[in-house]
């Protein structure tokens, strides 16, 4: 059996932001129901009608609790799975299959964080990390994670491909560039290929402009079933495939680090759509370090292994070029509060809905999400097309 | 070498054979293939019955990265992925060489060395590459 019978059965019909880059004297828990409210609102609902909640935290082990709780919802379907990053695309397949089987009629995903201005900073968070979730054959190497992860798989992707740091520097300065267009993102100033290269080396052949933002942030989104998405208020915007691979936990464990689980949701998502990556007006990448964007690039096939170094070259994904690569500026220079995935949903929502103002994509009519988890671990892909792509 | 099986779980026992001298891995008895880290079961076939071999010691750096220490400390330090000749990968360290110096591809050694009071398996190059001597 397949999935395609879902395809375009669901829409968001609502998103919202909140907290985004620093939340001072605000609570994680706060912004989130800020972002949950907006939602809601875009929506054309109240928040009584909510009854479906998908979230989770890195922060907490049971978000879903309190979450419910602040809100003031008794939801009929809950889902908390937590894979890292990829977590808010991940969320999808579940609320589709509960909004399809009348289990409920509106689902809310949701996402806070202060990790930059909050208690439980980012470090103590990986101190603790050590102790719930321990990595006893890579802690004792001290791996500066996830950054040295990630700067392995680059290691290799330069080794195999010929890959070099000026190309991994082309992805951050297309998402500053894009950054610049979008008036809500946290790092806006000029970035070129050199600043790149000679700021400072955190864990070769990665410097801190390969790294994403530590910043604060919260989104969320409303999911509906197509019959009732249309008589909201918004242009809703259909979920035309979706798909979650995970093959490994730790970077230790990954057969090879040039080949993401990517390859595999990418395939099962475009197979849902009935799409392939050319049909595709406007993409997204959880770009936590320039290699995802790179890996991703060439999972989800909008280039050959091996190619994406090329592919980004001279400004190929940057505004202008030719494919537009984390409009909003990505988790590099717009926002990046630990858990980066729901923004690249709240992203394409926005561009098939032309709200984009100066970074907006002309006649975007299908729209790529992919989200990231881990250490390159859990990927998840989304396809959103609007009603005429039906 | 002893033959004396682990009673423990192949999280200790692995440890076990370290605190003894003896880097082991896991064999699986049903399909050959050696599994790293250690496991109740093999990740290939599925098998409970492994078996703890040992290892020749010998691998090739399949990926690699510097972590830098603060600036003018000399504390930088490579962490590296290692391809066991067995066939399994495994995180871990190149001493007694540059840590800028270390290449993907290059051959290294395993020796068992203590830290922070645990036998910890890092590699050092094969061939006598030794350059500037220092370990962390
Ligand atoms: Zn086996």
């Amino acid at each position: 059996m397949s999935l395609q019978h879902m395809r375009g059965q669901s829409a968001i019909v609502g998103v919202g932001q909140a907290g985004i880059g620093e939340a001072h004297g605000f609570t994680a828990m706060e912004i989130l129901a800020q972002a949950a409210t907006k939602a809601v609102a875009d929506a054309g609902l109240k928040m009584q009608d909510i009854d479906g909640l998908a979230t989770c935290s890195s922060a907490a082990s049971m978000w879903a609790l309190p979450t419910a709780e602040y809100l003031g919802l008794r939801p009929k379907f809950i889902d908390s799975t937590m894979l890292g990053g990829s977590s808010f695309i991940a969320h999808l397949m579940p609320a589709m299959l509960a909004l399809e089987s009348g289990q409920c009629n509106a689902v809310l995903v949701c996402y806070g964080s202060t990790q930059k201005t909050g208690t439980f900073s980012r470090k103590a968070m990986s101190e603790a990390f050590k102790l719930v979730d321990p990595l006893p054959y890579e802690h004792p190497y001290q791996p500066m994670l996830p950054p040295t992860a990630y700067a392995l798989a680059a290691s290799r992707h330069m080794h195999e491909f010929g890959t070099t740091r000026e190309q991994l520097a082309e992805v951050a300065v297309a998402a500053r560039r894009w950054a610049q267009l979008n008036p809500e993102a946290t790092m806006r100033d000029p970035l070129s290929i050199d600043d790149v290269l000679n700021s400072r080396m955190i864990s070769t052949p990665l410097t801190v402009r390969d790294c994403c933002l530590v910043t604060d942030g919260a989104g969320a989104f409303v999911l509906m079933r197509a019959d009732r998405a249309r008589a909201q208020k918004q242009k809703p915007v259909y979920v035309l495939g979706n798909a979650t691979a995970v093959w490994n936990r730790q970077i230790s464990c990954m057969e090879n680090l040039t080949v993401t689980s990517a390859s595999e949701s990418g395939q099962r998502a475009f197979e849902m759509a009935g799409l392939r990556p050319s049909d595709v007006d406007v993409v997204g990448l959880y770009d936590a370090f320039t290699i995802n964007t790179l890996l991703f690039l060439e999972d989800l096939g909008f280039c050959k292994k091996g190619e994406a170094g090329a592919f980004v070259q001279n400004g190929g994904i940057a505004p202008g070029g030719h494919l537009p690569v984390n409009t909003n500026g990505g988790g590099l220079s717009c926002v990046h509060p630990g858990m980066y995935g729901i923004f690249l949903v709240i992203e394409a929502v926005r561009q098939l809905r032309g709200e984009c103002g100066e970074r907006q994509v002309k006649d975007a009519k299908i729209a790529l999400a992919h989200g990231n988890g881990g250490t390159l671990s859990s990927q998840s892909t989304a396809l959103f097309g609007l009603e005429e792509t039906l | 070498m002893t033959n004396a099986q682990p009673t423990n779980g192949p999280d200790a026992a692995f440890q076990d054979y370290l605190a003894r001298g003896e880097f082991r891995i896991q064999q699986c008895d049903g399909c050959a293939r050696h599994v790293f880290y250690p496991r109740v079961l093999c990740p290939h076939c599925g098998s409970t019955q492994l078996s703890w071999k040992a290892a020749s010691g010998a691998g090739t750096v399949y990926a690699c990265s510097v972590v830098m220490g603060k600036p003018g400390t000399h504390t930088d330090y490579a962490v590296v992925l290692i391809d066991l000749a067995e066939g399994t990968r495994m995180m871990s360290h190149v001493v007694d060489f540059d840590p800028h110096a270390v290449k993907i591809g290059m051959p290294v050694t395993a020796r068992i060395i203590e830290k922070e009071g645990s036998p910890l398996v890092v590699f050092a190059p094969t061939n006598g590459q030794v350059q500037n001597g220092g370990t962390q």
